[in-house]
């Protein structure tokens, strides 16, 4: 494809910009941990594009390793999910205010 | 100028001790007197005196060999920059005659004294107090004796203020007793404030001679004056005045003559020797011993001599009134010592001192008789009284023993105390050839001559003088007893009728001093003194006043001794004179009138300066209002004002502002993740602004 | 108009709408199947820009294993529905605008500094392929590969960690 690597950065800043007010606006955590992940994803697109634009395999390769992390983050913190939900019975994120002062 | 030590020889040097025997009398009196008794403490007494006259008659021994006299230096006293006064003693013919007189009368009285001040303890009921009053009386006699041989004005004064202080200890010898109970003890404190305003005269007097004449010291003084001549007028006159003003206050003058009336609270010795012959001759005594200054300043003497004679006449006036036995004598004595200032005021030195010296003889026997009078009448009280024991109760100061319209026939019942009376009487009133006339006529021949307005007041002073000795003799002595004391009244015993023949003695030949012809004072004081106009005898002088005098006696006989007063009846004289005789017995109302002018006032101004100015002023207002309030303020304002809302203040807002910010700020910490999140992307737009666009 | 332009606004559109979606859905699984979808127009993307292999990892690994266990989640919890926001309503507009502003600041980042050193560079046909990136892979990060394979297994580790401890204390 042959697109301005311009145009792929921005599309990147969009999805970003859209996964950041994800984690702003909603309340459910689920949803707040999907935002994060299309957050990483629009970071890959960017890596990508790079990667096309240098003619380097490291980006590509950075992504590769962005997967995997985020693979096992997604793991780790859905069992953290569940693990509250069991002590709280909700996965409302406002209702986790223990930190208030 | 008199040399220390010269002819006379030892003689001078034995001058101190005419001050230091009644030192040592007092001494020892006042250490031992309790212990030894009575008796002991009078003859001490008496011998000092005596041993005192002893040392005059030395010095007189001395002069007669030498008699410009000498100055007999005792120590040093003062040496202060230019300002140099040593102790010294001024021998000289003026000095020594003081001497003479002053030991010699006291004497007499000395003796009187141990007798009757037995009795008057008695009476009073305060047998202790005996020692106590020859102490003083001593101490008297040392003051006296400074005074008169200081040969300085400080030496003087020194003198002068202790015969004031002891003229103040002996007025109020009884000093709970008198009017009121404090009476003896005011009419004390009235002689000392009056003499005070003397003295205040005296010792500006001296301010101003030392710096007009850079010294104190007679002879220096006189010798600058002298030098100085016109040119010094001034001063002089001021000077001289504020002298004069001194003696009017220590010898009785008008307008400071109101304390010596009043002083015959004190005991009769005390009235003879100080009131008499003594302290009160002081004042003519310094300014016949400043007459080099007086003779500079004229004004001032003619001054003196209307001063002396106006005050011989209204003095004379007022004692026409008296009913008071001693108050007669007291007024009196200060009518004849206006004689005594007229006639040095005139420039008549020599007939003053004369004066001086026959006056203490004649009034010191007529004061001396009268307490013997006094006495014999109270002697009668208490016989009449059934012998009751004499107490110091109200029943007794009922009964004055002073009063003549209770007296009356004393001459059967004391003979010799009436005997020595009339030769008083008539010495004083100036009958040849007792001492009186040669003395008073003496001055009255000057007078005469140098100032007819003296003359006058003087010769119609002299009228009057001898109308109140008849009226008294008169009312005294003769017609019949007017109350049982004086029916029952007792002659004095020996030891004070003695004295009183001695004296009666000296007033019968005492003219013998400066008779017509010979002159005899005139030319010892002239030694001293210097040239003296021995003026001529002037018989029309001489028989105009013995005739005004005999026709005065006269006069007193139709009124008083023709038809003897009864008992209870009133006085002739207020029939004939009316207003004036109620004046005279009034005393022309002086003493109201000072009262009114200058001691309610003063009264008046310390009560205003000690409630208002003090009180009020100083103390609530300044005191505690301003100052108390302001600083009441000033602290409250410090306290609740400054350091409350200031200090604690910023102390307390601090912690509160700070939990104030904690708690606003506490609410970021919401809990929620969403809260978190959206500051972290607060926080990233803003750097990646910054990063941007900066 | 391009036809590779138009290929990637295609994709751009359906990759931004379905994230929209995914935000804006009330229903939890709608949003995970709407992510699921925008995965899989990314990897689309993937593919038109010279990677394949990574396309194929991000369907199979991301979009495939990763948002099925989102599922499994979600359908374990039942998230579905939740009540509406009460507090803190001002969140949402303050959120928005920060939003705006950080893309404003991203997009002016991209456009006003040189993005690539050449438009449209020329690659090489297997450029991203498997063979191409094992190589690569292998020959310079090996270690880092290592690294990650430990890494999911200690995901995996702590993954039953956290969930097994709950267990226990519930009985």
């Amino acid at each position: 494809m042959n697109v301005p690597t311009e145009y792929v950065l921005a599309l990147s800043a969009i999805l970003f910009v859209l996964g950041v007010i994800g984690v702003l606006i909603r309340r459910n955590a689920l949803v707040v941990f999907m935002s994060v992940e299309l957050m990483l994803n629009s970071a890959n697109l960017a890596f990508i594009a790079f990667a096309r634009a240098y003619q380097s395999l490291g980006g590509q390769v950075f992504v590769f390793f962005t997967i995997t992390v985020a693979a096992a983050e997604v793991a780790v913190g859905l069992a953290l999910i569940v693990a509250i939900f069991r002590s709280k019975h909700s996965i409302d994120v406002d209702q986790m205010s223990s930190l208030k002062g | 100028m008199t040399s220390t030590y010269a002819a006379g020889g030892g003689l001078f040097g034995l001058a101190p001790l005419i001050i230091i025997f009644p030192l040592l009398g007092l001494l020892t009196n006042l250490l031992l007197g309790r212990r030894m008794g009575e008796r002991f403490v009078g003859v001490v007494a008496c011998l000092a005196v005596v041993a005192s006259f002893g040392v005059a008659v030395s010095q007189l021994v001395a002069l007669l060999a030498q008699p410009e006299g000498a100055r007999v230096v005792v120590a040093d006293w003062i040496a202060i920059g230019s300002l140099s006064v040593p102790w010294a003693i001024q021998v000289d013919t003026l000095s020594v005659t003081m001497m003479l007189m002053v030991s010699g009368v006291s004497t007499l009285i000395h003796i009187y004294a141990t007798g009757y001040m037995h009795e008057d303890v008695r009476f009073q009921g305060d047998p202790g107090r005996y020692t106590r009053f020859f102490v003083y009386f001593n101490l008297f006699v040392a003051a006296m004796m400074v005074l008169i041989t200081g040969d300085s004005f400080l030496t003087l004064f020194v003198g002068w203020e202790g015969v004031g202080l002891c003229s103040y200890l002996l007025i109020g010898f009884w000093y709970e007793k008198g009017a009121g109970g404090i009476g003896n003890a005011v009419a004390g404190k009235k002689a000392f404030v009056t003499n005070r305003i003397g003295d205040f005269g005296f010792l500006v007097a001296m301010f101003l001679i030392y710096t007009t004449f850079g010294s104190l010291q007679f002879e220096e003084v006189f010798l600058r004056a002298e030098e100085m001549g016109p040119a010094g007028a001034g001063a002089l006159t001021a000077i001289t005045l504020l002298l004069l003003v001194g003696a009017t206050g220590k010898s009785a003058q008008i307008p400071l003559y109101v304390w010596l009336p009043d002083a015959m609270a004190g005991p009769t010795p005390v009235s003879a020797l100080i009131h008499a012959a003594t302290m009160v001759t002081a004042g003519i005594y310094m300014i016949a011993r400043n007459h080099v200054l007086f003779e500079l300043a004229p004004a001032t003497a003619n001054i003196a001599a209307l001063v002396g004679a106006a005050t011989a006449l209204w003095a004379a006036s007022i004692a026409v009134g008296q009913y008071d036995i001693k108050k007669v004598l007291a007024y009196s004595t200060i009518s004849q010592l206006g004689f005594m200032v007229a006639a040095v005021g005139l420039g008549a030195y020599v007939a003053g001192m004369f004066h001086l010296v026959t006056h203490a003889f004649f009034k010191a026997l007529l004061f001396l008789s009268a307490g013997s009078v006094i006495q014999g009448v109270e002697r009668g009280h208490h016989h009449a009284a059934g012998h009751a024991p004499p107490s110091s109760g109200r029943a007794e100061q009922a009964f004055d023993p002073n009063d003549m319209r209770h007296m009356g026939g004393l001459r059967s019942r004391m003979p010799v105390t009436f005997a020595v009376y009339c030769i008083g009487a008539l010495a004083l009133a100036g009958i040849p050839p007792l001492a009186g006339f040669f003395s008073k006529d003496e001055i009255l021949a000057e007078a005469a001559r140098l100032d007819p307005v003296v003359y006058i007041l003087l010769t119609s002073a002299a009228f009057l003088t001898a109308f109140y000795m008849g009226r008294q003799i008169w009312m005294v002595f003769f017609g019949q007893p007017r109350s049982g004391a004086a029916a029952h009244a007792q002659e004095s015993p020996i030891v004070m009728t003695a004295p009183l023949a001695g004296l009666a003695v000296l007033a019968t030949l005492g003219g013998a001093l400066n008779l017509p012809q010979v002159h005899s004072l005139s030319r010892w004081l002239g030694h001293t003194l210097g040239e003296v106009e021995i003026g001529e005898f002037r018989w029309q002088v001489a028989a105009l006043s013995t005739g005004l005098g005999l026709l005065a006696i006269g006069l007193s006989w139709v009124l008083y001794g023709r038809r003897p007063l009864a008992q209870g009846a009133d006085d002739p004289l207020r029939r004939i004179l009316g207003p004036l005789f109620a004046g005279m017995e009034r005393k022309w109302g002086v003493d109201e009138a000072y009262n009114f002018l200058f001691v309610q006032r003063y009264v008046d101004l310390s009560r205003l300066l000690g409630d208002v100015v003090e009180g009020r002023f100083w103390h609530d207002w300044f005191h505690d209002r301003v100052l108390g309030r302001a600083y009441r303020d000033g602290t409250r304002w410090l306290s609740d004002g400054f350091d409350l809302p200031v200090i604690d203040g910023a102390a307390n807002g601090l912690a509160s502002l700070t939990r104030a910010a904690a708690g606003r700020l506490r609410t970021l910490q919401t809990g929620y993740v969403r809260t978190y999140a959206l500051f972290l992307l607060l926080g990233v737009v803003a750097v990646l602004g910054y990063l941007l666009f900066r | 108009m391009t036809p590779d332009l138009l290929l990637f606004f295609s994709l751009g559109a359906i990759a931004v709408a379905t994230a929209v979606g995914m935000l804006a859905s009330r229903n939890a699984v709608y949003s995970t199947l709407l992510l699921v979808l925008n995965f899989v127009t990314v990897a689309v993307m993937y593919l038109a820009l010279n990677a394949a292999f990574i396309a194929m990892v991000q369907v199979t690994v991301y979009a495939g294993a990763i948002m099925v266990l989102f599922m499994f989640v979600v359908m374990l919890l039942g998230g579905e529905q939740l009540p509406p926001t009460s507090r803190m309503r001002w969140q949402i507009p303050l959120a928005g605008v920060l939003g705006l502003l950080l893309a404003a600041e991203a997009l002016y980042a991209i456009f006003s500094l040189r993005a690539s050193p050449v438009d449209r560079p020329e690659v090489a046909v297997d450029f991203g392929s498997p063979a191409t990136v094992g190589l690569y892979l292998y020959q310079n990060y090996l270690v880092p590969v290592e690294i990650a394979s430990i890494l999911l297994l200690v995901a995996m580790l702590g993954a039953i960690v956290l969930t097994r401890v709950e267990r226990r204390q519930a009985r």
